[in-house]
């Protein structure tokens, strides 16, 4: 087998040689955050100078910042933690407004809660672009407000690539005081992301997306807002999070995420352009492709519709995990869709929600362009692309 | 050759990986979801169809180090082997779905999608042996261990399924494979080998028929008569709860006039009317079989087996039966010179001539010695003839 072509980066990066150095450095030395003693507060100041670096590029304050294992943990705390900390006492505070293209770490969670009888839910329906219909959700919302507890619609989509308009769901929620989580481990470093700016109450990152190290993230939350831990123990994250804090993954974690934004607008540009040379490519090769999710990169007021790294396209015919092994074959490494435990291929919800038939959604693949992408990659795709579709189309015969 | 293991996360399917990737070829492992929803069939490791036996196969994959994929049966396995699982018990027979697996699926749906996806063969963990003939035939042969035989099972496959099939386990006992398997690194070395239903969960056949059965005829209940004087000796709730030749769970009311136990003899799906009778009343001397699979050229009708090579076998890990066999159309008269007991219609007669298997039939109906044939021929009620 010659080369790998890694076209898989929404799943996982590559660590960034900045991450690695930062990281392995701490690996080598010992200390506990929470020890009192030279070691411990040498340890310390490691993690809360990371905290800054981390609060510093996605313009938030350092105490919003709660480390976590990661991006399902951090999901996970805001959207039960919130809906827990918005119950209780006087309130009636029980339904959960979340978009039907969630990652599972929002929707399992949230739908956990509905069989538990904590919560109720209501997905919120999106176009056939991915992007969230901002009347439905306007009226879902203003239904009865005294009853919501949250809203939680992601920042992009991790399969779709399709950006929220987030500016217009915070703005419906807070006119009547409810608080706002998104999901931002896919915009992290590919669009431009100001938690201030934003005005969202809680925002879920991840190191691993980022070119940062796997097994930390973050929930970055305001602290007006109420969260109830998940994790009980030593308190060390505000008390909202407890278990020794990971100051190897954290110090890779933060370089990652400096290194990420810093280079963000050039990094989104070289994105775009190998995306565009990749969609046409596959059009050329496989004339009745569909592309799926925003047709256009960017709205009229220069806001981005889609992350600029991926291209998620049905292969009409075909089914989705035959072209994913023909392609592994030639060393070309893409996804179906997000990952299944059992490895049991079902239809994306993503797909489904934007309305496309089960056939159609099990005919995809997501290839997702990164920072180690090049020209050569997607030649290599589009040189492979045709004999693959016409294989995994006889297999389906 | 490029080919496709199917890998069930057992001991076998694993060391025929092994042997296949040793041997030179390029392998793809592969597992097969049976079901959307995994953790609704078997757990723990005596089934075929759970995450873990998934991810047993996978760590397999890995240790031999070959590519693995699972790939999504589910649709074609409820149509093919489930659904035909229980039309047949509720036509009153008693079903090899192993069979129809290996026939519609494993050989069949797998099979044609490796073709089209530009593999070679399918690579299983089946004892048998396929062996190419000096003018270019091919032919099934039992394993050599034949405790562990499977041609039995494997009796529905044609000659296409046949060349494009690797048995590599045909030439060594089990043991051997289970000391391969830990000499080679994998851990499944020790796991039991399967034996239930992959598809009841929990193993409860009877309770699991029932809920599909539904309203159908055998899930209501019915008599149980004498096969002497045609009595009533006790009622059941559901045909499907027998199989002819069972002795347990007959929950009769009464012991038979000559103290010995009494045998499953007929089942009739409409009445429901289950016939009971002694050991002696099980014996069977013909049988006649439909749905005829050759593996190899197909036999024309009129052709006569016989001769002391000529045996047929009528359950998996059955004994041999020596027997004339006439193929007519479409069908097989089986006389069988050594009888055989507790023979149900809707299981497979293989026919063997010595080590060679020469094709199959589902059996259709069955005639016990000195009396009238029992399954789809014979609708009277036992009891009148005697």
């Amino acid at each position: 087998m010659s080369r790998t072509v890694y076209l898989d980066h929404a799943a996982t990066t590559p660590m960034v040689p900045a991450a690695l150095e930062a990281m392995t450095r701490q690996l080598a030395v010992v200390g506990n955050p929470s020890s009192l003693h030279a070691s411990g507060r040498r340890a310390r100041r490691v993690v809360e100078e990371a905290r800054e670096q981390i609060a510093a590029a996605i313009g938030c304050r350092p105490g919003e910042i709660v480390f976590t294992s990661g991006g399902t943990e951090a999901d996970n705390l805001a959207v039960k933690g919130i809906t827990w900390a918005r119950q209780g006492g006087e309130s009636d505070r029980r339904l959960v407004l979340a978009s039907a293209v969630e990652h599972h770490a929002v929707l399992d969670p949230l739908q956990w809660l509905v069989e538990a009888g904590e919560a109720d839910l209501e997905l919120l329906a999106v176009g056939d672009d991915g992007r969230l219909d901002l009347d439905r959700y306007a009226a879902a919302l203003e239904r009865d407000p005294r009853v919501v507890a949250l809203v939680s619609v992601m920042w992009a989509n991790n399969e779709s690539g399709a950006v929220q308009p987030l500016a217009e769901v915070v703005r419906l929620a807070h006119e009547h005081g409810i608080p706002v989580h998104s999901d931002a481990v896919q915009a992290l470093g590919v669009l431009p992301l100001d938690v201030a700016a934003s005005g969202l109450d809680a925002v879920t990152i991840t190191g691993h997306k980022v070119g940062g190290p796997v097994g930390v993230g973050a929930l970055v939350v305001r602290r007006e807002v109420g969260v109830t831990p998940l994790l009980h123990g030593g308190g060390q994250e505000r008390d909202l999070r407890s278990g020794t804090l990971d100051v190897p993954a954290i110090a890779g974690f933060a370089a990652a995420v400096e290194q990420a934004v810093a280079q963000q607008a050039a990094h989104a540009a070289r994105l775009a352009d190998l995306r565009e040379l990749l969609v046409r490519g596959l059009r050329a090769a496989v004339p009745d492709v569909v592309v799926n999710g925003p047709a256009e990169a960017f709205a009229a007021d220069g806001s981005p519709l889609r992350l600029p790294g991926v291209v998620h396209a049905s292969f009409p015919g075909c089914e989705g995990d035959s072209l994913l092994m023909l392609l592994d074959a030639r060393g070309i490494e893409c996804s179906t869709g997000s990952a299944c435990s059992a490895g049991v291929p079902q239809a994306s919800h993503v797909l489904l929600a934007m309305g496309r038939e089960d056939d159609e959604a099990r005919s995809s693949l997501r290839f997702s362009l990164g920072h180690t992408s090049t020209a050569d990659d997607v030649a290599a795709v589009v040189a492979a692309i045709a004999p693959c579709v016409e294989r995994a189309r006889a297999a389906r015969a | 050759m490029r080919v496709i293991a199917a890998m069930s996360g057992g001991v076998d399917s694993a060391v025929a990986a092994a042997r296949a990737h040793e041997a030179g070829h390029e392998v793809t492992g592969i597992h097969l979801a049976l079901s959307r929803n995994p953790a609704s069939y078997r757990s723990g490791a005596r089934g075929c169809c759970t995450i873990e036996d998934s991810n047993d196969a996978r760590r397999a994959a890995d240790v031999i180090g070959i590519p693995f994929y699972v790939w999504d049966l589910s649709e074609r396995f409820h149509a093919d082997v489930v659904e035909d699982f229980i039309d047949t018990y509720a036509a009153g027979r008693t079903p090899n779905p192993c069979l129809r697996c290996n026939e519609k699926i494993k050989f069949a749906a797998v099979l044609d999608r490796a073709l089209a996806l530009g593999f070679d063969a399918v690579v299983t963990g089946h004892y048998a042996t396929v062996r190419t003939t000096a003018d270019g035939g091919v032919e099934l042969h039992r394993a050599v261990d034949a405790g562990k035989d499977q041609s039995y099972v494997l009796g529905v496959l044609d000659e296409h399924q046949l060349r494009h099939s690797l048995f590599p386990l045909g030439d060594t006992p089990k043991s051997r494979v289970r000391e391969e398997a830990a000499a080679r690194g994998l851990l499944v070395a020790d796991k039991p080998d399967s034996h239930d239903i992959c598809f009841v969960a929990d193993g409860d056949n009877a309770g699991w028929l029932s809920e599909k059965l539904g309203d159908r005829a055998p899930n209501r209940g019915g008599e149980v008569r004498d096969e002497a004087t045609g009595e009533v000796l006790g009622h059941h709730e559901g045909s499907w709860a027998y199989t002819i030749g069972q002795r347990r769970g007959l929950r009769l009311g009464r012991p038979a006039p000559d103290g010995r136990p009494r045998y499953v003899l007929d089942i009739e799906p409409v009445s429901g009317t289950v016939t009971v009778g002694p050991r002696a009343s099980l014996a069977i001397d013909a049988l006649h079989a439909t749905e005829l699979r050759w593996c190899g050229a197909p036999l024309p009708a009129g052709t006569v087996l016989s001769g002391e090579q000529i045996t047929v076998q009528l359950r998996a890990h059955g004994a041999e039966h020596r027997a004339e066999v006439r193929v007519g159309d479409d069908r097989l008269e089986v006389t069988l010179l050594d009888h055989a007991e507790g023979i149900a219609p809707g299981q497979a007669v293989v026919v063997y001539d010595g080590t060679r298997v020469v094709g199959s039939g589902t059996i259709a109906s069955t005639h016990r010695v000195g009396a009238a044939e029992v399954g789809d021929t014979s609708l009277s009620s036992v009891g009148d003839e005697a």
